[in-house]
Formats: structure tokens, C-alpha cells, sequence
């Protein structure tokens, strides 16, 4: 019964549930708005709750153990190629096992689109996403055979096609230009037929897109001039 | 295509760890997702105290509460770029939400289990430099919030919450039915939003990310 499965809401957001329980009610949670709705004003109130935990303080050794462990799998920015290798049950289970809960649907709880839960599993299906916005703008890159697709959000793909595979120790890096400061927005290898990546930064009125060449792994600020980017959008 | 060689050599910064403060936790999940490890860095020092906090609170081992920090912090890490989606809702949030769920999952792996609330946990203990006077202010307005419920529900939540109890462990444990656990629970945490809506300062949960 529908009333029932919407009270379980309050015990999710405080992580009460069983196993069985807690997979059942975000089965559920796909597929209705009101519930995502209503665990997001929950999740806010369980982070309040969090905030008079009082618990101690951590040990200093835990911030370097962190980072050193961050810094041992480095490179989060899987290039797309990657991803589409990925065979589509696999995502789908992601979205059911791994990501309801702090993954897609921390984010989609707050919107009413299952699309956006899709949406945000993956950087590929969030550029398939902001690709198919029917509202998107469309804006074609100069330099390269490709175009920024920005959506109604303000968050942009880029659809580039024929680009040269980065060269060993290289990596495409994605700027976002605004009032003369560059601002990186993603890393990716090129080599496919066509790459489709979202913009990891908005892209506002009166900015640039442009893409470099850099040493892997990215840099902080462009170190050459952009192979191609879009007129001032 | 023909790429060029770089033309220039490395250019000064401009989003050091300087200008990481005044970015929003937002933002710095932004560049979390793109590997920057100066912004996971700042992002910790942020919200790791609270984290960590928390994360001992339900486990009551340091080397448990550590890993459950850690843990979640990885999969920010390891996840940030696929998933973060900065206009919809506050990153501290979703961390939180992420160590908690991580912490509750490991208390109830482990036999000996947290059965009284954290004696003085009244107190606050998290007192780095972050530990800002907002946070004793918030941390007293949850608590006020709390002393506000009636017994019942707060009992239900704080036992669920800071205990990691699941509502059938519950129901057992207060011998009561798991009906009446839900709806405990299910009308404590909604009164318990109305009283942290009422006394909401502005400005404390409306951050926006910058753009």
C-alpha cells in the first residue's frame, strides 16, 4: 500500500531500514516524486542531526590518509570510451544497488524526472541528457567538427567528432572562459568516432568553451592555445 | 588533427588553495570531481570534523569511525564527476548522508553494539579550528529542536540515528509494534523539520553554488 511504503521515508532518511527493506523502498523511491520529494526535506533534516552528533574530533591522521588514498587511484575522469563499454545492465544495476542512495538519487530526489535519475548515473548519460534537451542551445565549435549543446540548466555537453586520440601522457582538457578567466571543465582522450562529454561547470551567458591539450591528469590553468572552441555564447 | 606543442609554460594558479575558502562546498565538489586534490582537501577540512563526529557517535571505535570517513570521502572522490548535480542540493548534505549510511551499515556488522546514547553528547567535542561558532549554534538548535519532540519520537530517532538501531531492531528492542516504530519515526522527523524550518536563520540552508 502506497501510504505505507511513503511512511518507510522518514526511517530511509534516518538509515533505519533492513537490507530487504531498504532495497524495496528504493524501488520504490525510482519511481515516485512525492517520496523523492519528501526525502530530500528529510535528508536535510537528518544533516541537521548530524551536526549535533558531538562526537569527537578526528585524528589529524585521518586527512593524510585520505588524500593519500585519493591520490593513490588518482584519475576519476573516466574517458567516455570507457563507460560505453560498459554493458547497459550493468549501469541500470548501478542505479538500483550502488547510486540510490547517495549517487543519483541524492540529486535526482529534489526533481520529478526519472530521466534525471538516469541522468546523473554517469557522465555519458548526463551528456546523452543535456544532448536531448529539446530546449538545449546548439553552438558550433570553430577549429573541430563538433558543437556545445547547453541546456535549459545551464549545463553543457560537448559533441565533438573525428578528433585524434590525445597523444600518450596527454589528455583533452574542456575550459570554461568567463571575463578572461579560464576555468577547467573536464578531461577526456578523444579516439572515438564522435565524443559526447558534459561540461563539468556550468556555462553561463557571454562565456567561451574551449578545449587544450594538456599533460594528463589535467591542469589548473590552460597552457596553450585552444585547438577549438565556440564563439562567446 | 595536428595538435600544437604548448606555447606557454605553467601560468600562476589561480584557483590555489587560497582561493578554495571562499568557494562554496559546491563548487569544490565541482573540482573534487575533476581530481583537484587541494579542493578535497579544503572539502575535509570543511566537513570532516562533523563527519568523523558522527561517524564515532554511531560506532563508538575510532578505527571504525575513521574508515566510515574515509570510505565516504573515496566515494566522493571516485564518483564526484558522474554524479554531482551542484543546483539541486548541498554537498555537505549528501556527504553526511554518505558516512552515515556507512557507519550504520558497520555497527550492525559489528556484535557489540552502541545500546545507550553517547554519555555527554551534549557536549561539544569537535573543536578544530573549523568548528566554527555556527556550528555550536547548529548543533544547539538541533538539540533544542530535539528536546522539543515528544519523548517517544526523539527516543525513536535518536536510537535509529545516533544509534544505527534498524525500526525492527527497535520495535524489539522497545516492544512495540513495527507499526508503531514507522510512525514514530515518520511524525518525529516531520515535527522535527517544522521546528528546524521555524528557526531557520537564512542564509544557513539556501546556499546556492556559485556559477
Amino acid at each position: 500500500m502506497d501510504d505505507e511504503i511513503h511512511e518507510l521515508t522518514a526511517a530511509y532518511a534516518l538509515d533505519a531500514l533492513d537490507g530487504d527493506e531498504r532495497a524495496r523502498y528504493e524501488t520504490h523511491l525510482a519511481t515516485c516524486a512525492a517520496c523523492r520529494e519528501e526525502l530530500a526535506s528529510f535528508w536535510r533534516v537528518s544533516g541537521s542531526l548530524a551536526h549535533a552528533a558531538g562526537g569527537p574530533a578526528p585524528p589529524p591522521a585521518l586527512r593524510s590518509r585520505i588524500l593519500a588514498e585519493a591520490r593513490r587511484d588518482r584519475p576519476n575522469v573516466v574517458p567516455l570510451r570507457r563507460r560505453l563499454a560498459l554493458p547497459a545492465a550493468a549501469s541500470f544495476a548501478a542505479v538500483a544497488a550502488v547510486a540510490a542512495i547517495g549517487l543519483g538519487l541524492w540529486g535526482a530526489s529534489l526533481s520529478s524526472e526519472l530521466d534525471d535519475v538516469r541522468g546523473q548515473l554517469s557522465g555519458q548519460n548526463e551528456a546523452l541528457a543535456i544532448v536531448s534537451d529539446p530546449g538545449a542551445r546548439h553552438v558550433a565549435l570553430s577549429g573541430a567538427d563538433g558543437r556545445v549543446v547547453i541546456a535549459s540548466t545551464g549545463r553543457a555537453a560537448l559533441v565533438v567528432s573525428n578528433l585524434d586520440r590525445a597523444p600518450a601522457g596527454k589528455t583533452y582538457e574542456i575550459w570554461v572562459i568567463e571575463g578572461g578567466t579560464a576555468r577547467p571543465a573536464g578531461l577526456f582522450e578523444g579516439a572515438d568516432k564522435r565524443t559526447v562529454i558534459a561540461v563539468t561547470r556550468p556555462v553561463p551567458d557571454n562565456a567561451v568553451v574551449a578545449v587544450t591539450l594538456e599533460n594528463e591528469g589535467g591542469v589548473d590553468a590552460p597552457t596553450g592555445s585552444p585547438l577549438f572552441s565556440t564563439p562567446t555564447i | 588533427m595536428t595538435i600544437s606543442a604548448r606555447s606557454v609554460g605553467s601560468r600562476p594558479q589561480p584557483m590555489r588553495s587560497r582561493d578554495l575558502a571562499h568557494l562554496s562546498d559546491e563548487a569544490l565538489v565541482a573540482l573534487v570531481a575533476r581530481s583537484d586534490e587541494a579542493a578535497l582537501a579544503e572539502l575535509y577540512d570543511r566537513i570532516g570534523g562533523v563527519a568523523y563526529g558522527l561517524a564515532f557517535r554511531v560506532l563508538r571505535d575510532e578505527s571504525l569511525a575513521q574508515d566510515a570517513v574515509q570510505e565516504a570521502f573515496l566515494t566522493l572522490w571516485r564518483s564526484a564527476a558522474a554524479t554531482f548535480v551542484p543546483e539541486r542540493a548541498k554537498a555537505s548534505t549528501w556527504l553526511l548522508t554518505l558516512v552515515h549510511r556507512r557507519a550504520v551499515d558497520l555497527v550492525r556488522r559489528e556484535e557489540r553494539r552502541r545500546v545507550e546514547p553517547l554519555e555527554g553528547a551534549a557536549e561539544p567535542t569537535v573543536e578544530s579550528a573549523e568548528a566554527s561558532a555556527w556550528l555550536r549554534l547548529e548543533r544547539e538548535r538541533v538539540q533544542a529542536a530535539l528536546r522539543r519532540l515528544p519523548d517517544q519520537q526523539r527516543e525513536a530517532i535518536e536510537l535509529a540515528y545516533y544509534g544505527g538501531f534498524s525500526q525492527s531492531e527497535l520495535a524489539e528492542r522497545l516492544g512495540q509494534p513495527l507499526g508503531t516504530i514507522k510512525s514514530r519515526m515518520f511524525a518525529g522527523l516531520s515535527r522535527l523539520r517544522e521546528l528546524l524550518d521555524e528557526g531557520l536563520e537564512e542564509g544557513a540552508w539556501t546556499t546556492r553554488s556559485t556559477s
